[in-house]
């Protein structure tokens, strides 16, 4: 029972690794290609911890297991935020097909006066 | 049965990792292979959990958690880089 259980989540854990790869590969943009690595990696690696957890069944290896869960899942959404706010600020160029960019409007302001003025 | 399923899904990160490395090669700016870097570093945790747990070698899982931990602290310095433009 275990075994089916490990076997069907590692496979799974293992799918979602591999579309998080594609994506990253497909995405036409910065911003498109880190929403699809940071979400499907994250359930992909979980999947896998489970997987690997119910595999040991030890309580040293559970706990290192579910520390390694905690901190992937703080970590990847802050990675992720850091790395769009730097390629913004960069003028990494968008794609052509993006429909909102909220902060255009500041930046028309923000260039129309000289910095004495702000 | 878990032998063939735990090769498959080595096998199956291995491609993730290929074509992962693909992109980290042909990111045309910073910030892609930036990201490219970070899922690579979550996929080798992803590998060595998955050694660890087919194996039974526990001590592979100390090695993920430093891994993952390295990964983050990479990540956050290169974004600082980017944000903040040429060296002065």
């Amino acid at each position: 029972m275990t075994e089916i259980v490990t076997a069907v989540v590692w496979l799974a854990g293992s799918v979602f690794a591999l579309l998080a790869a594609v994506g990253i590969l497909r995405m036409p943009d910065v911003f498109t290609r880190m929403q699809a690595s940071t979400k499907a990696s994250t359930l992909g690696l979980g999947c896998l911890l489970i997987g690997a957890a119910l595999q040991l069944g030890d309580f040293a290896s559970f706990i290192r297991v579910v520390s390694i869960g905690a901190f992937v899942l703080l970590t990847t959404p802050v990675a992720g935020h850091v790395i769009a706010r730097a390629s913004y600020f960069a003028e990494v160029p968008l794609w052509k097909g993006t429909v909102l960019d909220e902060r255009q409007r500041d930046r028309e302001l923000e260039s129309q006066y000289t910095p004495r003025d702000v | 049965m878990l032998e063939i399923v735990s090769q498959m899904t080595l096998v199956t990160l291995g491609v993730a990792l290929l074509v992962a490395f693909i992109r980290l090669v042909k990111g045309p700016t910073l910030p892609d292979r930036i990201v490219a870097m970070d899922l690579v570093g979550v996929l080798v945790v992803g590998l060595i959990v998955v050694l660890a747990g087919w194996s039974g070698v526990r001590a592979t899982l100390d090695a993920a958690i430093v891994i993952a931990l390295i990964g983050f602290l990479s990540t956050v310095a290169y974004a600082t880089y980017v944000e903040r433009g040429d060296p002065q």
